[in-house]
Order: C-alpha cells, then structure tokens, then sequence
C-alpha cells in the first residue's frame, strides 16, 4: 500500500537548511497497523504530510495506494483518508453538516454522504450527535468523528496522526479499540504517528522509529524490544544458595549481566519466558527451591534508548520547536 | 465549480449563525455616514474641487468601497484559525480543486461585502435622502464585489504566506491606511483641493480610480473616465489577486 524510497523534505529558513526528513524507506503492505514512532521535532508528521500530498518532497519517490506521489496526487487524494494532529473540524459546525460537506468533497451526493455518515457515526458511537456544534463535543467524540470523516469515501489506507494525543486516559483505551475494530472488520490499512510507546505497543503490528529525520529501526514491537540485551529476570531464592544460583543461571544460552544480593539473582536472557522452565529443572536437580520470580519484557523506551543512546523522554526535550517542522 | 457552491454555502451558514458580525462590520461607516456626513454637505456646497453631486453622493459609495476594503482585508484571520485548527489540511488533503476551495471562501466574503454595501445604500438613502440611479447602483455592487475578492484573495494569500497571528494584523494597517488616505475616501483628492504632488501619487494608487468609479456610478456617469477606468483597475486587480491565492493555496501540495 505505500512504498516510499528516499523520501526527504528539508525546510529553508533564514539562509540555514533544516534537514526534517533525510530519506526514509518505508515499506508497508495491505492490511497492516504500523506505527511511526519518535519523539516531538524527529520527523514523523512531515513525513506523513509528504505522503499524504500535502507538502512535496525535496527528494525521493513514493507510491501510496498504488498511485505515484509526485505524478497522481489526485489518485493518492481518491484512495486515502487522513487524520491530522488535533482534527480538522470547525468548532461552529454541525456534526451532520460536517460530514455531508465531507462526504461532497470526494464526490457522494447529499444522500449518498450522510446515510454513510449514519453508518460511520452508529459504528464510532457517536449516535444521536447529529444537530451537536463540533466544539460542544468531548475530545473524544470529536477525535472519532474526525475518524468518521476519514472514512466517508471509504478509504482502504488510512494516515492518523497522533491520534490519541491530548485525550483522558479513558478515551484512549476506547480509540484505540475503534482503531482495532477498523482492522478487523473493514480490513483497511493503517499508519499512524504516535510519541507513546505504550500506544506503539499495544497497537501495531510493527513499528518503525525515526529519531532526527531517520529512521533508526524498524519491526514489530516484541522483536524490537528483543534488540534489547534480553528479558530481566530476577529470582529469589534461599540465603547460602545464591552463588549456586547464580552460576546455574550464568550457564543459560544467552543469559548475561549476572548480579546477585542476599536472597536474590538478577540476570539478564534474549527470552525470559522460554529460559524460565529450564532455569526451574537445573535449580531443581541442585536442590535450590526457587521462591520468587520476576521476568520483566524491555520496554520500547529501553529500545529507544539502545537504538540512539538517549531516552525518549530527553529526546522530547531537547526537540526543536514544532514550528520548523510544520513551516 | 461544485468545491466552490460547496465552501461558499458552508462558510454561509456559518456566518449567519452569528449574524452579529453583519452589525459588527457596519458600525464604522454607519458612525462616519451619521457623524462625520452632515460635516460635509456645507463644506461640498461651499467649496470648489469637488466632484460633482451631493454630498451624500460623493461619501455614501466610498464608505461602501472602504468598508469592502478593510473588512474583506481581515478575511485571512479566519484562514489562518482554519490552518491551525487542521481544517484546512482536512480540505486540502480530499481530491476537491484548491482554486475551487479558495473561490467559495472568496465569493463569500464578496457577497457579505455587497451585503453590506446595500445596507448602507439603505440607511443613506431613508435617513439622508441620498439620491442615485438604480441602475448606477447597482454597478457600484458590482465593483464593491470585485474589490472584496481582491482583498479577499489577497488577504488570504498574504496570511497563508507569514502564517502569524501577530504579524498579520500589524502589516494590515500599514497597508491600509496609506491607501485608504491615498484613495480619498473622506475628502476626494482632487486637481484643485490637493497640492500637485498629493495628487499625483493618489492617481498611482488603483483604488482611487475604483472609488472614483463607484462614485461615478452614484451620480450616473457612464463615462469612460469617470467610470470605466476604475472598473478596468478594480478587474485586473481581481484577476491577479486571485491568481495569488489559489498559487498560495496550490503551494506546497505534492
């Protein structure tokens, strides 16, 4: 669904040259959840913008939805639907006016845009909102009816930029189940930005991280966290047999980082889950019984920190302001 | 041609659920016509240079071309809320033509313009006894209609360009007022009121010909200099304006 091959966009402000985006690869097939994951400032949304026409790359080429970027962007415009950052609703509109108005830009007739609209709105709940002005919508409400509208000429690729961004917790939990739900049973293709590694996690099928207008890796999210040295695991075990443990645990394919305190070895193996049963039998025959366990999974901020040295957190921080990457 | 309808009817809708700004954007030349306008029926009478006519006349059609002026002028703030708010990538990312999508938002701030204008006409024509043709009247709605889309489409090409809330307003004024002082919308700068210079540099801005124009249509001259020139200016102005926004609008677009 998209192929993009050295797509860069660099901005010239005041005679100096930001480079926003240096040539990212992606390569995403039909029916996959992928998420773009990276801090504020490292390139995410002017990526999307560039593949959803609506900034030209300085380099590069792409193929979105089986269009060529540069030469059809009417033909990507047809076949794809896009969620900025924060929406794209008018505050004194009406729900129904919105989405009549939506559904007429790609080319439905009055009729056409809202009896799809009514199936959108019933499948988001958003039911009953018709006659509501946008700005007297909860975030949330307000976020799905932006996907509703998304969705109106029934689009096969979607873009969703930071689409939870700025709403409860709550609210989260709920759009990404909406999200989930698009999948799976309107088999639609999905790509979405997101600087929460949570959301990363619990939502795509593979990940690709661009820090500083790179792409530093990409794959689903367990195999990247298992670029990471490995799974913690920490076992507790009787005081006196803690040197045994650990020389039995330090004998595990893989297994690193060996520390051990008073009743406790904390190691480091590439899968804790796997390495567990036999660490149990070998503790067992040497009469060690084993009584606490802990396996901790890396998180992706680990990743993050393994892949460019700094923590997702500092890289926010350290951002350049928003506005170069939205000039 | 369908984009166009489209926008124009939404952004329609959406000014008459606050028809507020219609009394809001009236105010001041309704102020000048009632405050400053009897000022002047002595002062015409009894001073030459003036162009000929009343001198409701002479002051009701330039109020209109300023008010088109300066209100269809402030019409890229509210591009620039529908660029921070994502509508304008909401629009700008369907297949619909972008000189279309500029043209309804054009034609809208042309008709509240025009609608404006005729209030005005009204309140001078019931309350002072200003006197015109209906034809010659309705003309100047057709000038009034082309300056609002030249204003309009500059305006929006000029926001869409600095993109700053703070910046915009201040390059606004700095504009308008030479121009407003320079097209002689209060008192005409004519041969024999202003100093050879004044006059001069008044002629080299277009709207001067096109207030001229509009008051040339109060009165009912239908000639060429007193009121096909202006049209010609104000014509070639929105051509070329438009032609600005929708390069704007285009811009940036894969």
């Amino acid at each position: 669904m998209i192929r993009a091959r050295g797509l860069a966009r660099s901005f010239t402000t005041r005679r100096r040259t930001v480079e926003a985006v240096k040539g990212v690869d992606i390569d995403v097939s039909e029916g996959e959840l992928v998420g773009f994951l990276g801090p504020n400032g490292a390139g995410k949304t002017t990526t999307l913008r560039m593949l959803t026409t609506l900034l030209r790359p300085t380099a590069g080429e792409a193929t979105v939805g089986g269009c060529d970027l540069r030469k059809d962007p009417l033909g990507v415009r047809r076949r794809i639907g896009y969620v900025a950052q924060g929406g794209g609703t008018a505050a004194e509109c009406k729900v129904t006016e919105e989405i009549e108005l939506q559904g007429r830009l790609y080319g439905l007739t009055k009729a056409a845009a809202l009896s799809r609209g009514a199936e959108l709105t019933e499948q988001l709940d958003l039911s009953g909102l018709d006659q509501r002005l946008t700005k007297t919508l909860s975030g949330g409400q307000r976020r799905r009816l932006d996907i509703a509208l998304s969705l109106i000429h029934d689009p096969k690729l979607l873009f969703f930029d930071e689409p939870t961004t700025g709403l409860d917790p709550q609210s989260r939990a709920n759009l990404w189940d909406h999200i989930r739900r698009l999948r799976s049973e309107h088999g639609v293709t999905l790509f979405l930005t997101t600087h929460y590694l949570d959301e990363a996690d619990s939502l795509c099928d593979r990940i690709l991280v661009i820090d500083n207008g790179e792409i530093v890796a990409e794959g689903t999210p367990d195999s990247l966290k298992s670029r990471v040295s490995g799974d913690g695991v920490t076992v507790g075990v009787p005081e006196g047999s803690v040197v045994v443990a650990a020389e039995i645990a330090g004998q595990l394919p893989g297994a690193h980082e060996v520390t051990t305190v008073d009743t406790a070895v904390t190691f480091r193996v590439p899968r804790g889950d796997t390495a567990m049963p036999e660490l149990l039998r070998a503790l067992d025959s040497a009469g060690i019984a084993m009584t606490s366990v802990q396996v901790q999974r890396p998180t992706l901020d680990d990743v993050f920190l393994t892949l460019t040295g700094r923590s997702l957190r500092d890289a926010e921080e350290g951002a350049k302001p928003k506005e170069a990457v939205h000039a | 041609m369908r984009e166009t309808w489209l926008i124009f009817r939404r952004d329609m809708t959406l000014s008459l659920r606050n028809p507020a700004w219609i009394m809001i954007g009236i105010m001041q030349p309704v102020l000048y016509l009632v405050l400053f306008g009897p000022l002047m029926e002595k002062v015409v009478n009894n001073t030459p240079g003036f162009p000929p006519g009343s001198s409701w006349t002479i002051l009701t059609p330039a109020l209109i071309i300023q008010l088109a002026l300066f209100s269809s002028s402030f019409a890229g703030f509210s591009i620039l809320m529908e660029y921070r708010s994502g509508l304008l990538e909401r629009l700008r990312v369907t297949p619909a033509s972008r000189i279309g999508l500029l043209m309804g938002k054009v034609l809208n701030n042309a008709v509240q313009a025009v609608v404006q204008a005729i209030l005005i006409i009204v309140l001078a024509y019931l309350v002072f006894g200003l006197d015109a043709p209906i034809g010659g009247i309705l003309l100047s709605l057709v000038i009034v209609a082309l300056t609002a889309i030249t204003l309009a489409s500059a305006s929006y090409a000029v926001a869409l360009t600095i993109k700053s809330e703070q910046a915009f307003p201040a390059l606004l004024n700095a504009v308008l007022m030479p121009v407003l002082l320079l097209s002689g919308i209060l008192l005409p700068i004519t041969s024999i009121l202003a100093p050879n210079w004044l006059y001069t540099i008044s002629r080299i801005n277009p709207f001067t010909h096109v207030v001229d124009s509009e008051r040339a249509t109060f009165r009912g001259d239908f000639t060429f200099g007193g009121l096909y020139l202006g049209v010609l200016v104000v014509l070639v102005m929105a051509i070329l304006a438009v032609w600005w926004g929708a390069r704007t609008f285009q811009r940036e677009n894969a």
